[in-house]
């Protein structure tokens, strides 16, 4: 079965980040496929690669690097969402004159027409958020 | 067409429970997950209410998100089911389709 998974939370917030994470490497160690992960709202902040969570705590956006490495995962960031919370790679910081870009390994950033893409290849859609 | 509905906050923060239970037809389950798992307790304010619709769908709640919050098993409301992640997987498989209610 082909899944894509639609991320609108941030890390940290409550649980829907833990939930997508779990439910996508749950259905990958099934032996299912992920379409693409797709992140939306603030869900686009589970892509910075600057977050320094405590040792003893589980880091999310690491994690996801990690799975996407894993699985040859597409793990999408909406382009408009991710500019009005300053997440960037380095063409978007070049492109706003900003001094950084914090993009984490293994994401990247693209436009919604991903999320509806993602929505007509996948058989089913899992939708997790605030 | 069957569709498994997920809700994932608590039905004493939300009323997104009480949309669900209102929209979802008969031939759907509905999946308890996050904060979501307090609907399934019995003994609350909405456990008749659970309970009532029980007669029309599968009620199911995620067990590490019980676990989690301490709730064990024995104290959820009869017939409803808990799964893993493992579990939540293949309920989004058998389903045509999922709807979280958020």
């Amino acid at each position: 079965m082909k899944f894509a998974i639609l991320v609108n939370e941030g890390p940290y917030t409550h649980e829907a980040a833990d939930s997508a994470y779990q439910f996508t490497a749950a259905a990958l160690g099934a032996g299912h496929e992920i379409v693409r992960v797709f992140f939306y709202h603030d869900g686009v902040n589970n892509g910075t690669r600057l977050s320094v969570p405590p040792q003893d705590d589980r880091n999310i956006s690491q994690r996801w690097s990690e799975l996407g490495a894993e699985h040859d995962l597409e793990l999408i960031v909406c382009v408009a969402a991710a500019q009005r919370r300053g997440l960037l790679d380095a063409d978007e910081a070049k492109r706003a004159g900003k001094d950084s870009d914090n993009i984490a390994e293994g994401f990247q950033i693209s436009g919604l027409g991903q999320l509806i893409d993602a929505g007509i290849q996948a058989d089913r859609l899992l939708v997790f958020g605030d | 067409m069957s569709v498994l509905h997920i809700v994932n906050k608590s039905p004493f923060e939300r009323n997104s429970l009480d949309a669900c239970l209102r929209l979802a037809q008969a031939d759907s389950a509905i999946l308890l997950i996050e904060d979501g798992i307090y609907a399934a307790q019995q003994g609350t304010a909405v456990s008749d209410r659970v309970a009532a619709a029980m007669a029309k769908y599968q009620i199911y709640a995620l067990s590490p998100d019980l676990q989690a919050r301490g709730i064990s098993e024995d104290r959820l409301i009869d017939g409803i089911k808990t799964v893993d992640y493992d579990g939540f997987v293949q309920l989004a498989c058998d389903f045509d389709k999922s709807q979280s209610w958020l």
